[in-house]
C-alpha cells in the first residue's frame, strides 16, 4: 500500500519476508477485529429495532418485525422528549457557536492580557467530569431557588458547549491566512465589512462543524442533564427511566434513527471534504 | 464601528465577554456554590446551614473509600484496556490508511453517533444472561453453569472501555499521522530494527497523542456511574452512583457536594502523579 510498508520489508531471504508479511497482515486483521468490536453494539441496536419481543425486556431475539417502526411513538412520553431534545439541541448549539466564536476570534486575533487565563477558562470544563458540572450547576440553581426545566436544561447545556465550540472554530482561525483581510482593508473595507465578506465565509466551515459538534453533544448528554432537568424529559433521560422497567424496542429505534440521520452526515461532509481538498489540489 | 476604531485594545474583550461570562456565572460560580455546599450541616427538612462542617469530607472518605478506590481502578484499568486495544488500530490507519484515512476514522467515532445510553444498553443485550458471550464462555469452561458477565466488574470495565474508547483512538491517530516518515526511515537505515524504530522513533513521537487520549478517557471514566448502573450489580457501584443518589434521591447536598470535590482532587492527584511519570512538558502540550 504505502511505500513505507514497502520499503521496509527486508528482503534479506525469504523466511524473513514471509514473517514481514503475516505480521504486516496481522496489523490489517487485528484492525478488522477491532472495528468488528466497535460496531457490534451497534447492529445489536439495530438489529433489536426490529425485535418482537414477548415480555418486557427487549434482551433475547423473539422474532421479527416492523411494528416497532410503525409505531415509533407507541410508547407513552416518547415523542414529547425527542421533541424537547430537539428544541434545546438547537438552541444550545446555536447560542453555544456563537458565544465560542467570538471567543476564538479574540483568541486567535488580539494579544491582551488575560488571554492565558481566558484559554484555562475554556479548557477546565473539558476537563472536569461531567458529574462535578452537573452537580454543580445543581446546588446553583438549588441555591437561588431556580425552578428546574426547560431553561435550566438549555443554560447547562450552552455552558458545556461552548469550550467544544471554542476548540473547534480556533482550530480553523490558527490556519488562517490573514493576508486575505489586510487585502480587503487596503481595498478600503472597514473592518466589519471585512468580517463579512472575507473572514466569516472562510471560516464559515468551522462555524457548521461547531454547530454540529455541539449539537451532537446536546443531543447525547445524559449525565448534567440529569442533574438539573426538575421532572422535563429529554430522550436520553427517557431511556433512563424506559432502562429501569426495560427499554421498550422503539428506543432502538430512535437510537437507530439517530445513528443513521448522523452517519449520513458526517460521510457527505467528508466526502465533500474530499472533493474540496480534490479540486483545490488541482487548482494549484 | 467608530467607537470600535477609537477603543481598539477593547475589542477583543467585547468579543470575550458573553462567552466568558456565561462560563464564569454556569460553570466557576456553581463550583463556589458547590463548595460552600459541602461544608454545610444540616438535612433537607430543617434546611441545611454553614458551618464549616469540615467532617462531611472525612465522612465521605471513612464511608465511601470503597468506591473512591473502585472508580479509580476501574477507570485506571478500562484507561490502559483502550490504550492497547486502539494503539494498534491508530497506526494502522495513520501508516497504512491511505486514501480511507477519513472514512476509518468515521468508523472510529461511529459508536458517537448512537446515543450513550443506548449503546450501553447494547452491551447490556449483549452481555445478557442467555446471550451469545456468557453462553460461549459457558461452552468453553471459562465461566462456570450458571455464571454471569452482567452485574461483575467485568462487565462494568467492558463498558467504559467501549464507551471511552474513541476518546482514546482519535489523539493517538493525530500525533502518529503527524509522524515524518523519513524520521523513521532513517533509524532504519542506521541499522535500527523495526520494533527498534518504533520503540525509539514512533512510540516518543506519539507520545502527545497518548497521553491526551489517556486523560481524555480517564478523567471522564473515573466519574462515570451509568455503566456501573446499567451494567454491573450494587457491588460494582462507582463513586458516581453514590454522588448522583446522595443529590437526586437521597438530597443530603453537603455529603454529595464534599464526594464531588474528593473526586475532582482524586482525579487531580492521579493525573499530576501520571505527568510525573511521562513528563510534564507532554501534558502542558495538550491543555494548549
Amino acid at each position: 500500500m504505502s511505500a513505507v510498508a514497502v520499503r521496509a520489508r527486508p528482503r534479506r531471504n525469504a523466511a524473513a519476508s514471509i514473517w514481514a508479511g503475516v505480521r504486516y497482515h496481522v496489523l490489517t486483521v487485528y484492525s478488522a477485529l477491532f472495528f468488528l468490536y466497535l460496531l457490534l453494539p451497534i447492529a445489536v441496536v439495530i438489529l433489536f429495532s426490529f425485535n418482537h419481543p414477548t415480555g418486557k425486556f427487549n434482551y433475547t431475539w423473539q422474532g421479527f418485525t416492523w411494528d416497532n417502526w410503525r409505531y415509533w411513538n407507541g410508547v407513552p412520553g416518547l415523542q414529547s422528549a425527542i421533541t424537547l431534545s430537539l428544541e434545546i439541541a438547537i438552541l444550545a448549539s446555536i447560542v453555544a457557536t456563537v458565544l465560542g466564536t467570538l471567543i476564538a476570534l479574540a483568541l486567535v486575533r488580539y494579544g491582551f492580557r488575560g488571554r492565558g487565563a481566558t484559554n484555562i477558562l475554556i479548557f477546565l470544563p473539558l476537563s472536569t467530569p461531567e458529574i462535578v458540572l452537573g452537580a454543580s450547576l445543581l446546588t446553583l440553581f438549588l441555591n437561588l431557588n431556580v425552578v428546574f426545566g426547560f431553561w435550566t436544561i438549555l443554560i447547562a447545556h450552552i455552558m458545556f458547549c461552548i469550550s467544544f465550540a471554542v476548540v473547534t472554530v480556533k482550530a480553523r482561525l490558527v490556519g488562517f491566512d490573514r493576508h486575505l483581510e489586510e487585502a480587503a482593508m487596503d481595498l478600503g473595507a472597514n473592518e466589519w465589512v471585512t468580517f463579512q465578506r472575507v473572514t466569516l465565509p472562510l471560516i464559515a466551515p468551522a462555524i457548521l462543524s461547531a454547530l454540529l459538534l455541539c449539537f451532537a453533544i446536546s443531543v447525547d448528554d445524559f449525565v448534567v442533564t440529569y442533574f438539573n432537568s426538575g421532572s422535563s424529559i429529554t430522550f436520553p433521560l427517557f431511556v433512563w427511566g424506559a432502562a429501569r422497567i426495560g427499554a421498550p424496542p422503539q428506543v432502538n429505534v430512535i437510537g437507530t434513527a439517530i445513528f443513521t440521520i448522523a452517519t449520513i452526515a458526517m460521510v457527505t461532509n467528508v466526502l465533500i471534504q474530499n472533493r474540496r481538498a480534490r479540486t483545490a489540489a488541482a487548482a494549484f | 464601528m467608530g467607537y470600535l476604531h477609537r477603543h481598539r485594545q477593547l475589542t477583543p474583550y467585547l468579543l470575550l465577554a458573553p462567552g466568558v461570562l456565561w462560563l464564569a456565572v454556569f460553570f466557576l460560580v456553581p463550583l463556589g456554590f458547590l463548595a460552600y455546599q459541602s461544608l454545610q450541616s444540616g438535612n433537607i427538612d430543617f434546611g441545611y446551614a454553614f458551618t464549616w462542617a469540615w467532617g462531611n469530607y472525612w465522612n465521605a472518605i471513612r464511608d465511601y473509600r470503597g468506591h473512591f478506590i473502585r472508580s479509580l481502578e476501574y477507570a485506571g484499568i478500562a484507561t490502559l484496556l483502550a490504550l492497547v486495544l486502539s494503539y494498534p488500530v491508530a497506526y494502522w490507519i495513520a501508516f497504512r490508511g491511505g486514501r480511507w484515512k477519513n472514512l476509518l476514522l468515521l468508523l472510529i467515532v461511529a459508536p458517537f453517533f448512537v446515543t450513550y445510553l443506548i449503546r450501553t444498553l447494547a452491551w447490556e443485550t449483549i452481555l445478557s444472561d442467555h446471550g451469545v458471550v456468557v453462553n460461549t464462555l459457558q461452552h468453553l469452561h471459562i465461566l462456570a453453569p450458571g455464571g454471569r458477565v452482567l452485574a461483575t466488574s467485568t462487565a462494568v470495565v467492558t463498558g467504559i472501555t467501549y464507551n471511552f474508547l474513541p476518546f482514546m483512538a482519535l489523539p493517538l491517530y493525530v500525533s502518529l499521522e503527524q509522524i515524518d516518515h523519513t524520521l523513521i526511515e532513517a533509524a532504519q537505515d542506521l541499522y535500527a530494527s523495526k520494533w527498534k524504530a518504533f520503540l525509539r522513533v514512533t512510540l516518543p513521537l506519539s507520545l502527545p497523542g497518548l497521553v491526551a487520549g489517556t486523560l481524555l478517557t480517564f478523567i471522564p471514566a473515573a466519574g462515570d456511574f451509568i455503566n456501573a448502573q446499567l451494567l454491573g450489580s450494587p457491588n460494582n457501584h462507582m463513586i458516581g452512583n453514590v454522588i448522583q443518589s446522595k443529590f437526586l434521591e437521597l438530597t443530603d447536598y453537603p455529603a454529595a457536594a464534599s464526594m464531588s470535590f474528593i473526586l475532582m482532587a482524586a482525579i487531580l492527584v492521579a493525573v499530576i502523579v501520571y505527568a510525573r511519570a511521562v513528563g510534564t512538558e507532554q501534558l502542558t502540550g495538550t491543555t494548549v
